[in-house]
């Protein structure tokens, strides 16, 4: 039994979607993804400890066939620390999805929701565990189609999530096409598909112009699914007018699988020594990432919606992971992994909150929330902690990110782009306060909805809330989980 | 009581306040009353903690490797729980006086955050590295920000603004840079006495990541930092009183003291010469404020200018980076506190009792209010620099340390301050006892409720105290 968690943690979500779309009755289709999702993290969690005590990858044959003819499931340190994150967070999202799902979504297609639900959330982990190249575009196409089906649910609420669909549905099959081109290559290169097979039988072409190209289509592919900058701009609308349930779901992991793929194939396939790797790509997504961190936390500071806020504020988080794997070092890679965990559970806690408020009002924007602060405290105190996480205020995940991503930075000597992080993480209190002000420091308008809170609204939030204050006082297992993490693609002194 | 348990009991008690604060919401009488209480056990517990050199480290928590939440009691920092663990009580049976005469609303809410402060105040103090300084000093700014927007008015959202926005980028900018720059550089944060920076950097970039640290510490109010605390004046004065003297600026100005005494050392600034600059701008500072504090009429407004420019003289003493300017510092700390409480206490007893803020209008007031006129000239006179008050000693060791370092133009700025101090704090005294009134000011003695007046005596007895004992308060930091 054990030594089949790899592939049943993917598995389980994945042969329970057709499930689900079959159930009828109330509550049915959501009890089974619960049942599932909340399966699927207790699994990873017991796979972390597993691969945390062996300390080596824990290497699963699909079918038998042994790697690389077979395609392989792989639990390193680095896939082992994000599959925690992706299933626990689509646990806590599922928990809340519920009501949510229910205040949004007609009743006739609750089954339907669930079974894409559970299928995208089988993407992703399967992106995370599987070993094999073309195996990835198989996850991440299962993934994106089922997200791009859930974003155009929210239609039934907001017109305007048709169109989102659709953008992120063509832009995110352009970067998956481009995704596959570079792989493509990379086989027409080496004649195979595996991930450790490709990195040593790409050291015999490396210095091939097709080798350079094919990282450069994998690379800007994946920037595109990570939304990096400035090919972020599918992803506000997709989140914005996405039924809350999933906004809450998809910020908070979809765009770390992309940047966990990234991570895993430019370095643990290319490699760091890889031609022009260092020099070129490396560059660039430093350039990319504190422009995107900028360019994101300027447009959250303008926006009024809470969900376009929260997004915008999300490229410029993605912004800083990228700075992290743009260090190219190993405290660089750690702090983008830091980044990706923390990121995950303060934007869950946000959109969760956010999500409470909007399934209620119809919408969340400034004018929503103005002096909710006395009407709904709990939500309202989960987005001020998840904004100070924001900012990375001490004592808050975001924080501990902040200073390994800046520490990176300055190991490198790239004292110019750390004080260009620190101003523009700054800029987010602009973002996060006039929330607050409008929150505490407002009366709620005469003839305004009434919000209320019981512990069905606030309670998803603040698990996601006292995981962002947990990891932000007690790091130390996490940052080290990281470096670990780190280490499975990189060498270096800690 | 051990080193440790006094650690724990000034960073809990103030905590153990807020709780109960919250606790006693209903019943006004008693939840004051225990903040007052627990106020006085505080005080005597950082009585009894003063001077404790070398001190055991106390870690409370590990963020992650090398990032200690750690307290370390040394001469400085129990300088400064002294002063906060003092006034304390001080304040609170002023607050209350004050609150109730004035009428404010939300007690609890401003009980409740005021401890929150006195406790990350506290933290400062003891803390035992990088970290934990700035843990706390990041508690700080965010527990005063409902403070200062207490009223609840357009202004004071405005107010809020400016003082977040000041205080949290440039900590979040520059100071948290600095630390980082530290931790990389030195690979430790730990305050030592010599300093950890020597031999680690060099001596080129020093006064570069000097300057991270003097602007990064927004709190200093170092010129142009420093608009902050003039626009925080819209809050009830209570609150003043724990920004200029209980907590926040002074915590401000404990930290760069802290850093250059402790980090970078005062001989290596010395020797590197790093601190030269900062010794201009200090200056600067000093003499620009004093000039705006002239043309303010507004009583507090010109408290709080008179504030920046006081700050000033103690960065200037850690930027002399000499043993005697350094000690200077330490006690204008203490010194400047108990004047410049006594002056916001005074403003704001003023206020309570004639509702008014405009120096203008307060022509004949000492007649009308002997008592806080006095204990107002009192606090001046130590802020100026007159003996038999405190200001007189911290004023002469900072004059001493520049004659050690040849800043003798340093000299000069002193003087033409201290003058500057004797016109705008004068002007008041002079007019409340000397001019004729221009305004209605009813006949007879009105003074403020007993519980406004005696907290303002005490500290200008304080200033007085603290000059005949001030044997007590100087610290050597050797170099």
């Amino acid at each position: 039994m054990m030594q089949h968690l790899p592939v049943l943690q993917v598995l389980l979500p994945l042969l329970g979607a057709p499930l689900a779309a079959l159930l009828r009755g109330r509550d049915m289709a959501w009890g089974l993804a619960l049942l599932l999702t909340g399966a699927a993290f207790l699994i990873s969690v017991i796979l972390f400890g597993l691969q945390y005590s062996v300390g080596t990858a824990l290497i699963y044959d699909l079918g038998g066939w042994p790697a690389p003819l077979g395609i392989v499931y792989v639990i390193d340190a680095a896939s082992a620390l994000v599959l925690p994150v992706v299933s626990g967070i689509a646990f806590v999202a599922t928990i809340a999805a519920r009501r949510l799902v229910e205040a949004e979504i007609d009743a006739r297609d609750h089954a339907l929701f669930y079974a894409a639900w559970l299928l995208t959330i089988a993407g992703m982990l399967g992106q995370v565990t599987t070993g094999d190249a073309f195996n990835i575009f198989v996850f991440l196409e299962i993934s994106s189609l089922s997200a791009y089906a859930l974003v155009a649910m929210g239609a039934g609420r907001d017109r305007r999530a048709l169109p989102a669909a659709f953008n992120y549905l063509i832009l995110g099959t352009v970067g998956a096409t481009f995704y596959v081109i570079g792989l493509g290559l990379l086989y027409m290169l080496t004649g195979t598909l595996n991930l450790m097979d490709l990195s040593e039988r790409l050291a015999e072409v490396e210095s091939t112009r097709a080798a350079f190209t094919a990282l450069a289509f994998i690379a800007l592919g994946l920037f595109l699914k990570m939304a990096l900058f400035p090919l972020h701009f599918w992803l506000v609308p997709a989140y914005a007018h996405a039924p809350s349930a999933v906004s809450a779901l998809m910020a908070a992991t979809a765009t770390k699988v992309s940047v966990y793929v990234l991570i895993r194939l430019m370095f643990g396939v290319f490699g760091v020594e890889f031609n022009g790797l260092a020099d070129a790509i490396g560059v660039l997504i430093l350039t990319l990432g504190i422009a995107g961190a900028f360019a994101g936390t300027l447009a959250a500071i303008l926006e009024t919606d809470l969900k376009k806020l929260f997004a915008q504020s999300s490229i410029a988080q993605l912004g800083y992971m990228a700075i992290g794997i743009g260090a190219m070092s190993l405290t660089g890679l750690a702090a983008a992994f830091i980044h990706l965990f923390n990121h995950a559970l303060m934007k869950g806690a946000l959109f969760l909150a956010i999500g409470a408020i909007a399934a209620q009002a119809g919408r969340a924007s400034m004018q929503t929330i103005e002096g909710a602060g006395r009407q709904i405290p709990i939500t309202m105190t989960a987005i001020l902690v998840g904004g100070l996480a924001l900012i990375g205020v001490p004592l808050t995940a975001g924080f501990i990110s902040k200073v390994y991503l800046v520490r990176a930075l300055l190991e490198q000597d790239f004292w110019l782009l750390a004080g260009l992080t620190f101003i523009s993480s700054a800029l987010a209190l602009a973002y996060v306060w006039k929330i607050i002000e409008a929150a505490w420091l407002k009366e709620r308008p005469k003839g305004a909805p009434v919000l209320v809170e019981t512990p069905v609204h606030y309670v998803p939030a603040w698990l996601m809330v006292f995981a962002t204050i947990g990891f932000g006082v007690f790091a130390g297992p996490l940052v080290d989980a990281a470096y670990a993490a780190a280490a499975v693609f990189i060498g270096g002194a800690r | 009581m051990g080193a440790d348990m006094l650690i724990f009991a000034l960073l809990g008690l103030p905590l153990l306040a807020s709780v109960l604060v919250l606790v006693l919401r209903d019943r006004p009488n008693l939840r004051d009353g225990q903040a007052l209480f627990i106020g006085l056990i505080t005080a005597a517990c950082a009585v009894n903690l003063y001077g404790t050199a070398d001190g055991e480290t106390v870690k409370l928590l590990t963020l992650a490797a090398g990032l200690d939440v750690s307290f370390t009691p040394e001469p400085l920092g129990t300088l400064f729980a002294l002063v906060a663990g003092v006034l304390w009580p001080v304040a609170t049976l002023y607050t209350i006086g004050y609150m109730r005469g004035a009428g404010e609303k939300n007690h609890t809410r401003f009980m409740f955050f005021y401890a929150i402060a006195i406790h990350a105040a506290m933290g400062i103090a003891l803390s035992g590295n990088l970290l934990t300084l700035f843990v706390f000093y990041e508690i700080l700014t965010f527990s005063t920000y409902p403070l200062v927007t207490h009223k609840g008015t357009a202004e004071a959202i405005q107010a809020g603004r400016v003082y977040l926005g000041i205080l949290v980028a440039s900590s979040v900018i520059f100071l948290l840079f600095g630390i980082i720059g530290i931790w990389v550089l030195t690979g430790t944060l730990d305050f030592q006495s010599g300093g950890i920076l020597a031999g680690h950097i060099d001596p080129f970039y020093v006064p570069f990541l000097l300057g991270l640290f003097a602007f990064g510490i927004g709190k200093a109010a170092l010129m142009p930092l420093h608009r902050w605390l003039p626009a925080a004046m819209v809050a009830p004065t209570p609150v003043s009183a724990l920004l200029h003297a209980v907590a926040v600026v002074k915590a401000g100005v404990f930290t760069v003291l802290k850093v250059a005494i402790y980090i970078f050392g005062i001989d290596f600034l010395r020797q590197t010469g790093s601190s030269d600059w900062l010794v201009w701008v200090a200056s600067f500072s000093i003499l620009a404020a004093s000039i705006v504090a002239l043309t303010k009429t507004n009583l507090k407004a010109r408290l709080a200018y008179s504030t920046i420019s006081q700050l000033g003289y103690i960065v200037l003493g850690a930027a002399l980076a000499t043993s005697l300017a350094a000690s200077g510092a330490a006690l204008h700390i203490a010194a400047h506190a108990a004047g410049k409480i006594t002056l916001f206490f005074c403003a704001g007893a003023i206020y309570v009792a004639h509702h008014l803020t405009d120096i203008k209008d307060m022509n004949g007031l000492g007649r009308v209010m002997p008592v806080t006129y006095a204990a107002f000239a009192f606090g001046a006179l130590s802020i100026i620099g007159v003996p038999p008050l405190a200001g007189a000693w911290s004023k002469i060791m900072l004059m001493g340390g520049a004659l050690d370092n040849g800043h003798l133009l340093v000299l000069a700025v002193l003087m033409i301050s201290s003058l500057l101090n004797l016109v705008y704090l004068g002007e008041i005294v002079l007019r409340g006892f000397f001019a004729k009134p221009t305004h209605k000011i009813g006949a007879g003695v009105q003074e403020a409720p007993l519980s406004m007046l005696l907290p303002l005596c005490l500290t200008a007895l304080m200033s007085v105290a603290l000059f005949f004992a001030v044997d007590m308060f100087i610290l050597d930091f050797g170099g």
